[in-house]
């Protein structure tokens, strides 16, 4: 990792009562795709804040290549926002939202207009400029958004959950063009999500939230093939988590244990595997998911890919008697109550 | 009731008769009989009115100095108090707005409200307490006090309006998403810069909304220029004493026209900027 973009150290916030964060410590790397990833209410987007200058940290430091800048005012901070509401000025062409960053920086006036519209070509708006805001689609004002901030050069762009309005086929077109704009300017993009899937499509890292504090960070395939605790293993994909006496008896061993619905194989008949019953079935296009009640009391989840099968051979599965089987390498050993460690 | 789902027409008639007879008669009527009334002129002799349609009392308006001094004088007072007010309402609105918390906004909204629940005449009659030769004010002043006068008269109209103003502006901050003051400071924007750039072009609508109060109000006043304003014409005391002692009606009716007609040039200059909604 070369020399850190941004690194927070032991940052907290409180709101009254509430600590919305509860002692983080990160390090991004320079032109990183960095998310954070967590449900709402977790604090990826309080720290998001305290990155851009918003909101001031109860205690702790934000440092930006190096800088302490944790007092700082949001005007004196090489960062850029793209936030989740956009936040365009409603009173201003597409154009002169994007030039108002140049403008208050006073870059002259001929230079100003030329980094703007080349801003607009690159999220693909060239020949939007005259418009409103209002005039736009919610994937155009996003860009306009994304092209007013990056037409600054800041060392990092901060993105708030800037997807969440948009529907899904947009939302996973954007994705696309973030990360490519992202390899593309190659500054760091710090990325504040809900969504699992977003996150492991896009980032290079992902730090997942856990009621304030990170529960684990590591690549996609880390946090979504080793989690490291129950929280991250439940929230990053679906997950089978075994405990107490149900691992007991599946395993032979105490712990707490968890496997990806896709690494199990439903065996209608055979003699290996852990013997349940098919409580539901459900069918999503390219895949189904069974819900099985293993005799040992647990409830899993199986998503098989839907190869073959036809949706009449599916309803008649419901109530049968299978065999679950899967590879030890795709148990996961979690260990339980991280938090309190 | 299954006449008036049938018959949508009737429904809308019921709904608004009371209304519009209300609107037609008792209010368009009386500006109708002011409008008219005042192309007609008194019996100087009689005192009786005579109705005959003539120009004389617009002549009289226009060409007399005294009038035109008194009908700017008006505009003037008008003029000042929709500035003190939008100057005093603008970081009081903005406080409230943007910065209490939710909790004390409540209250804030409620401090602001509570002078209107009082008196008019109460209030312009403290101020007269406040304003006394060796009054508070006086004494605050070290004896310079402004005492009775046009001062007095524009300070406490603007005392008395100043809710008018700060309603519309706060409304007009609260729509606006704190999204926007953040997004300005986030591309390198000081405060300063912040309110000239994205807060003050976005509630001009709000600002003109809370002007057509303050400014047709102070227009129209009497009473406070009579309690504080010592010897201080207004159109209002041209109006109310061509009612009175001087019994010239039709004299009142064309001096009160002036603020209808100001009124209606201001509304006419403002609508571009959509301040009409914002009422």
């Amino acid at each position: 990792m070369s020399d850190a973009a941004i690194k927070l150290i032991g940052l907290k916030k409180s709101f009254g009562a509430v600590e919305a964060v509860a002692g983080i410590d990160l390090e991004i790397a320079d032109g990183e795709f960095f998310s954070m990833l967590g449900p709402s209410g977790s604090g990826k987007t309080t720290v998001l804040r305290m990155i851009a200058g918003f909101e001031l940290p109860t205690a702790g430091r934000v440092e930006l290549s190096g800088r302490d800048v944790t007092r700082l005012a949001p005007f004196e901070r090489d960062v850029n926002t793209v936030f989740q509401d956009y936040a365009l000025f409603p009173h201003l062409s597409v154009i002169e939202n994007v030039e108002y960053g140049l403008k208050v920086r006073k870059v002259p006036r001929r230079q100003r207009r030329e980094r703007a519209e080349e801003a607009l070509a690159s999220v693909r708006l060239d020949g939007f400029g005259q418009r409103r805001p209002r005039e736009m689609s919610g994937g155009q004002r996003q860009r306009v958004a994304l092209a007013r901030a990056l037409v600054n050069r800041p060392k990092v762009l901060l993105l708030d959950e800037p997807l969440g309005a948009l529907d899904l086929k947009l939302r996973e077109q954007m994705q696309v063009e973030l990360k490519q704009i992202q390899r593309d300017v190659g500054i760091t993009f710090v990325f504040v999500t809900h969504d699992q899937d977003e996150a492991l499509t896009m980032s290079d890292r992902v730090a997942v939230f856990d009621d304030g504090r990170v529960a684990q960070v590591g690549t996609p395939e880390e946090v979504y093939e080793r989690p490291g605790t129950p929280f991250v293993a439940g929230f990053v994909g679906t997950s089978n988590l075994l405990t107490g006496e149900a691992a007991r008896s599946v395993f032979g061993r105490d712990g707490a244990y968890a496997v990806r619905p896709e690494k199990l194989t439903l065996e209608v008949d055979g003699e290996a595997g852990v013997p349940g019953t098919v409580a539901e079935v459900i069918y999503a296009g390219p895949v189904t998911r069974f819900v099985v009640d293993l005799d040992a009391g647990a409830r899993m989840t199986v998503v098989e890919q839907n190869r073959r099968t036809g949706t009449a051979a599916l309803g008649e599965m419901r109530g049968k008697r299978v065999r679950l089987t899967w590879h030890e390498e795709h148990v996961i050993s979690v260990k339980e109550n991280a938090d309190a460690a | 009731m299954t006449v008036f789902h049938r018959h949508p027409r009737l429904r809308l008639a019921a709904l608004l008769s009371a209304p519009l007879l209300w609107l037609v008669v008792a209010y368009l009527g009386a500006l109708a009989v002011l409008l008219v009334s005042a192309f007609w002129t008194v019996n100087g002799f009689t005192g009786e009115v005579v109705r005959e349609f003539t120009l004389a009392n617009f002549r009289t308006i226009v060409t007399e100095e005294v009038y035109r001094n008194v009908a700017l004088r008006s505009l003037g007072v008008a003029a000042s108090v929709t500035v003190i007010c939008a100057v005093l309402a603008l970081p009081m609105a903005f406080f409230m707005a943007k910065v209490a918390s939710p909790r004390s906004r409540h209250w804030l909204v409620i401090a602001i409200l509570t002078p209107l629940w009082a008196s008019y005449l109460v209030k312009a009659y403290a101020w007269r307490v406040l304003l006394a030769n060796d009054g508070p004010i006086d004494w605050l002043f070290l004896g310079h006090g402004p005492g009775y006068g046009l001062t007095a008269t524009i300070i406490v109209l603007s005392y008395l309006w100043l809710p008018y103003m700060i309603l519309p502006i706060y409304a007009g901050l609260e729509r606006m998403p704190t999204s926007l003051l953040e997004a300005s400071g986030d591309l390198g924007a000081r405060p300063g810069r912040t309110f000239r750039t994205v807060v003050l072009p976005l509630i001009v609508p709000s600002l003109f909304a809370g002007s057509i109060f303050t400014f047709s109000l102070s227009l129209g006043d009497y009473i406070t220029v009579q309690i504080v304003g010592g010897k201080t014409q207004l159109l209002g005391n041209l109006v109310y004493a061509n009612i009175g002692a001087a019994n010239n009606l039709p004299f009142a009716a064309a001096i009160a026209t002036i603020p209808v007609l100001v009124m209606v040039i201001y509304l006419v200059a403002v609508r571009r900027s959509g301040a009409l909604e914002e009422l």
